[in-house]
């Protein structure tokens, strides 16, 4: 087996209110799987991906490429590894397309013509092409998700980690984005409650409940288990 | 949902919609100076000065009666020079009953001056909002070396001012769907419905305040740290590049 690309051991993460998120995650990610993150609401799944962005601390390890993720390294680190958040809103912070996919690259320090050219290759991955220009509070939902999975892979990230991709899509958009995910090479974590999109697009599942995995293994064998789900929520 | 009635940019292809951003920005910044400067009473460079307004409005054939409704908005803001009427000495008209506040002509006329100079500023402004993108404004004043934390807070404000539009409008629309009137008159006192307002603007302060801190986890997924950087050139579209030829 090759590396893994993302190893979380042990990982456990309290909310300052006392509300204990994770109780001990262990999860592994191999170059180029891609994996679904399910489990019902506030079975842990936003949290898990913001402690993968290192962007909350828990107790246990995280290790990304081989390297424990610490302050130190975070920042090359989130190069690596792209978090698409669940509302487009948010990952969407500028006032056009172009100035938001060219985020991630300017602080990165490319220059600027290669800026120019991510962006443009980014665009054009998830079906934007020539959307520069447009004011991001002008896309449909189907185009803000888009454009928001575009500024993450202007960075060309090894593994991206998506938040609720499909949320609040109609069917049409919804393939559209399935048909944008399966093109893309990378590692791939999904946390979605989208049983239908998990079997069309994801080999492996981890179902997350009460902040703990209590099944990992193949989707379709998780998917016909329907004991399993309905005791956890799906 | 979007609230595009907040979008002031009215696409056209006129010669003053093509015209570099970076020429109609300290243009209509130094025309506004101008009418700043103009001595009260000085009615022909009032005149002229809207004689202008009128002729680049027409040119852009946004419409006068849109740049008009705009700045009429402004108007009320300029019941705060009310008090010159009283506060500057001249021949008295009219004294107000009680005795203690006069009314000069001077007065008058000064107050008059300022709301002609205001409502030529305010439709400068609109007129330029209105043949002018928004991005390509902040586009405009990089490159004119405003500082840069600046344009990127114009550029969250200009972003965030939509999305906040689209939340309080859905708390007012959940507010007026459950608010039935069984008896043919809506029920609850003045307090009442005031403090059920103000618990909706406290709840847009609060989903504000989280949605700031969502944005500002995306920010540093991708990299920010906590330096405003920008590229030096955004490339400018069509519009702008024939307005340059």
């Amino acid at each position: 087996m090759m590396e893994p690309c993302v190893e979380v051991r042990d990982v456990r993460f309290t909310y300052p209110d006392g509300r204990e998120a994770l109780r001990g995650i262990n999860l592994h990610l191999a170059p180029g799987e891609k994996v679904a993150l399910v489990g019902p609401n506030g079975a842990g799944k936003s949290t898990l991906i913001l402690l993968l962005a290192g962007l909350l601390k828990g107790q246990g390890s995280i290790r990304i490429f081989g390297e424990e993720l610490t302050e130190k390294n975070v920042r090359r680190l989130r190069a690596r590894l792209g978090v698409v958040f669940q509302d487009p809103d948010d990952q969407l912070f500028s006032p056009t397309v172009f100035d938001d996919v060219a985020f991630g690259p300017l602080y990165a320090g490319l220059p600027e013509a290669e800026v120019r050219e991510r962006v443009a290759w980014a665009l054009d991955q998830v079906g934007l092409a020539g959307f520069e220009k447009r004011l991001s509070h002008h896309l449909s939902l189907g185009e803000k998700k888009r454009a928001a999975i575009a500024t993450v892979l202007a960075m060309q990230p090894e593994v991206l980690v998506l938040d609720e991709p499909a949320a609040g899509l109609d069917p049409r958009a919804r393939r559209r984005l399935i048909a944008v995910l399966r093109d893309l090479p990378q590692a791939m974590l999904l946390a979605t409650h989208d049983l239908w999109l998990v079997e069309e697009l994801l080999p492996r599942t981890v179902l997350l409940n009460g902040g703990t995995v209590v099944a990992d293994g193949p989707t379709a064998a998780i998917l016909t288990n329907k004991r399993l789900l309905e005791t956890h929520g799906l | 949902m979007h609230i595009n009635a907040l979008d002031s940019y009215r696409p056209g292809r006129s010669r003053v919609h093509r015209l570099d951003p970076r020429v109609k920005l300290p243009l209509t910044l130094l025309f506004i100076l101008s009418v700043a400067l103009m001595p009260d009473r000085s009615w022909v460079a009032f005149g002229l000065s809207q004689g202008l307004l009128l002729l680049v409005t027409f040119l852009s054939g946004v419409g006068a009666g849109l740049v008009q409704r705009r700045s009429a908005v402004a108007l009320p803001f300029t019941l705060a020079a009310l008090t010159v009427i009283f506060a500057t000495p001249g021949h008295p008209l009219w004294t107000l009953p009680g005795g203690l506040l006069t009314v000069t002509d001077a007065g008058l006329w000064r107050f008059l001056s300022i709301v002609i100079r205001s409502y030529l500023s305010v439709q400068a402004a609109v007129l330029l909002a209105a043949t002018t993108p928004f991005p390509d404004l902040l586009w405009a004043a990089r490159a004119l070396r405003v500082p840069r934390t600046l344009v990127a807070v114009s550029g969250f404000l200009y972003r965030y001012l939509f999305v906040l539009a689209d939340e309080a409008q859905r708390l007012l629309r959940a507010r007026e769907a459950r608010s039935a009137a069984p008896g043919g008159r809506g029920g609850g006192s003045v307090v009442w419905r005031a403090r059920v307002t103000g618990a909706m603007a406290g709840s847009l302060f609060i989903r504000s305040y989280e949605r700031s801190e969502r944005i500002y986890a995306a920010m540093l997924a991708r990299g920010y740290d906590g330096e405003v950087r920008l590229l030096k050139y955004q490339p400018l579209g069509e519009e702008a590049s024939l307005g340059e030829g």
